[in-house]
């Protein structure tokens, strides 16, 4: 399996706490990936550090076939890259409708004039479509976003993901706040995503990690801890006393 | 396609049919018709209000859907009434200074009559020479590409350079409000080349047009306003729909999110504030020939900072709300300001509305804010029947999720 995203020697320091310490994960094509670990172990950090909205004090990130440095570029050309990102809380358009929020997300030229002079066409109409079926939101494409219930959010939001034809998916804690058909559901999405690409889970909750059946990384203190299938980093010593032991 | 955009926002017919109705209203009520029911100064006034409604909807736009509180579009609606002043002075006073020259026993050289204009026209601030900003001021093609091409310029660099460093929320604000300031104290010094406190004057009389009367020239300018907030009103009510004005309100409501779709949201803010900025120029260069002069005070912060004043009052987020205001609150002010309103005899004290209009205003504004967030805008929904949308089931366990209290229509 060929790598998509190498992340090597990583550290980043905020006011003198260590953040991110020496981290390295490689993350390959199609590939679903869980990363858990306690509060403060640097999770959301590291994907700020991906994502571009947090620069690393060092090391290199390095992503796709040509190898490119992601540290160099801004946000919205880290997106453009083809790296989507959910947010832990569900960060939707409330003042919009699902349908606008599905367009805003679809992958289409991004400057201020193709979208000054963009015409809605049969096929993207149809792919909003499709995505609203997957993410079951079919009837409230009309509805603003604001309207919908906390797990409808974050279906919306897997969806504009979704919509935005990434390569690879960061998805923080996908399955908070949702009940347990909700979480079913959840998993179904992201695991037929990851069927085409990658997908990199952030969770607290490990029932819902062995659920996703996937490759696990454990982070401690922003490093590497352990990895793994989940059935080996639940017996590794190191593991067991500082997350599961608690 | 134009169909369908007027059947998406039915608002823009309803604006355009009652801009059309009340510039023929008042057409035939002017003195050019020999109706005389408003008079030419009225008449003035009201083409000047709707510039004003002009600057306001441009300002609603930025602020309102883009979220970018700019406390300085007057500088580039004073620019652009600088940039078609220069003209005019120029104009006039050459055939002025042309008409004395030609008495004279040898006809004049080019460069007499350049000096001349120049000495009549930088006499009152000590100097005799055009400045290099005047290079293009005998040309009306040359100065009207500046009313659009100095503001736009303006804009675009001092955005960039706000936009660039992710100056956001009130710092932009103040930034826009030091630039207008600063462009303003520029310009009160005699030496910087737009005659400094006396600014720019007898702008009312069109050059080579002293045989029309100013009833009609008056008329001919409110027309051009109208047709300018009528094609304004078009242009952003088309920015604002479609995807373009999805990506700009997600901006305002959550920009770095907006950022991790792949958007760069800098590229769209300068683009709305270069636009809006233009369009405020534009709406400048109709107001000061009407207004008759200009001067550095016109762009003084507080005129930005009325501005917003309009768009909070007449209902910020939504085109027409903004014209509202504008109309509303400038026409008011011009009526109390004015000594028109009767003085309020409370018996121990007077009310002179000359001294109290600003503090009515300024609780008007404290009032709207609190009360009427939707401003009088806001007044429409209650007659226009929005759809309820149908809601079941709780909103959710997080924070930013509609509470079941506020969701109940």
């Amino acid at each position: 399996m060929s790598t998509l995203l190498e992340v090597s020697g990583v550290s980043v320091t905020f006011d003198g706490f260590r953040a991110i310490n020496n981290l390295s994960i490689s993350i390959g094509q199609a590939e679903l990936r869980a990363v858990i670990g306690p509060n403060g172990a640097g999770k959301t950090t590291f994907m700020d550090i991906i994502t571009g909205k947090t620069k690393p004090d060092e090391g290199r990130v390095i992503w796709g076939p040509r190898s490119i440095s992601l540290l160099d570029l801004s946000e919205s050309q880290i997106a453009r890259q083809g790296i989507g990102r959910k947010f832990q809380k569900p960060t939707v358009f409330e003042a919009q409708t699902v349908r606008e929020n599905l367009a805003m997300a679809l992958k289409n030229p991004r400057g201020p004039f193709d979208v000054l002079f963009y015409r809605k066409s049969r096929a993207t109409a149809a792919r909003i479509d499709e995505i609203a079926e997957e993410i079951g939101l079919t009837d409230d494409l009309p509805r603003r976003a604001g309207e919908l219930s906390h797990g409808q959010k974050q279906w919306l939001e897997i969806g504009m993901l979704l919509a935005q034809d990434p390569q690879l998916l960061l998805v923080d804690e996908p399955a908070a706040g949702m009940t347990p058909a909700e979480r079913e559901h959840t998993t179904a999405l992201l695991v037929r995503a990851a069927e085409t690409r990658a997908v990199v889970v952030v969770e607290h909750d490990m029932e819902f990690v062995r659920r996703l059946n996937c490759k696990v990384t454990v982070l401690h203190e922003g490093s590497v801890l352990a990895e793994g299938s989940l059935d080996h980093v639940t017996k590794n010593q190191d593991v067991i006393d500082v997350y599961l032991g608690r | 396609m134009s169909g369908s955009f007027i059947a998406r926002n039915p608002s823009v017919l309803w604006f355009l049919l009652a801009l059309s109705v009340f510039t023929v209203a008042v057409t035939l009520m002017s003195e050019v018709t020999g109706v005389g029911l408003i008079s030419t100064s009225f008449v003035k006034t009201l083409g000047k209000t709707l510039c004003l409604c002009l600057i306001a909807i441009a300002m609603d736009v930025v602020w309102g859907y883009c979220g970018i509180l700019s406390l300085g579009h007057f500088a580039f609606f004073g620019l652009g009434g600088y940039a078609i002043g220069m003209w005019l002075m120029y104009a006039r006073t050459e055939i002025i200074v042309v008409q004395s020259l030609a008495n004279a026993p040898l006809p004049p050289t080019d460069k007499e009559v350049t000096d001349a204009i120049a000495t009549q026209i930088f006499g009152v601030v000590g100097s005799a020479e055009f400045p290099l900003i005047w290079a293009f001021s005998h040309s009306l093609a040359l100065q009207l590409l500046m009313v659009v091409l100095v503001p736009g310029l303006l804009a675009l660099v001092f955005g960039w350079l706000a936009f660039r460093s992710r100056v956001t929320g009130v710092y932009l604000s103040i930034l826009t409000q030091a630039m207008t300031l600063a462009l303003s104290l520029y310009l009160f010094q005699n030496d910087s080349g737009l005659r400094g406190n006396n600014g720019l004057s007898g702008l009312q009389n069109l050059p080579g047009l002293d045989a029309v009367p100013q009833s009609v020239i008056s008329i001919a300018f409110f027309w051009a306003s109208a047709l300018a907030l009528g094609l304004g009103y078009v242009l952003f009510a088309w920015i604002v729909s479609g995807k373009m004005g999805s990506v700009i309100r997600a901006i305002r409501d959550n920009e770095s999110r907006v950022r991790f779709l792949g958007y760069h949201v800098e590229s769209y803010k300068l683009f709305v504030f270069t636009v809006t900025a233009i369009v405020a120029a534009i709406a400048g260069a109709l107001y000061y020939p009407q207004a008759g002069i200009i001067n550095p005070a016109e762009i003084a912060p507080i005129a930005s900072i009325y501005l917003a004043v309009w768009v909070a009052i007449g209902g910020r987020g939504r085109l027409y709300g903004a014209v509202i205001g504008a109309a509303f609150v400038s026409l008011l002010s011009s009526w109390f300001t004015g000594g028109s309103a009767p003085a309020v005899n409370l018996g121990f004290y007077t009310i002179n509305w000359t001294d109290w209009w600003l503090v009515l205003l300024g609780l008007s504004f404290v009032a709207v804010t609190l009360f009427f967030p939707k401003g009088i805008g806001g007044l429409f929904d209650l007659i226009v029947l929005r759809p309820v949308p149908d809601r079941q089931g709780d909103y959710g366990p997080d924070k930013g999720a509609w509470r079941r209290e506020e969701g109940e229509p």
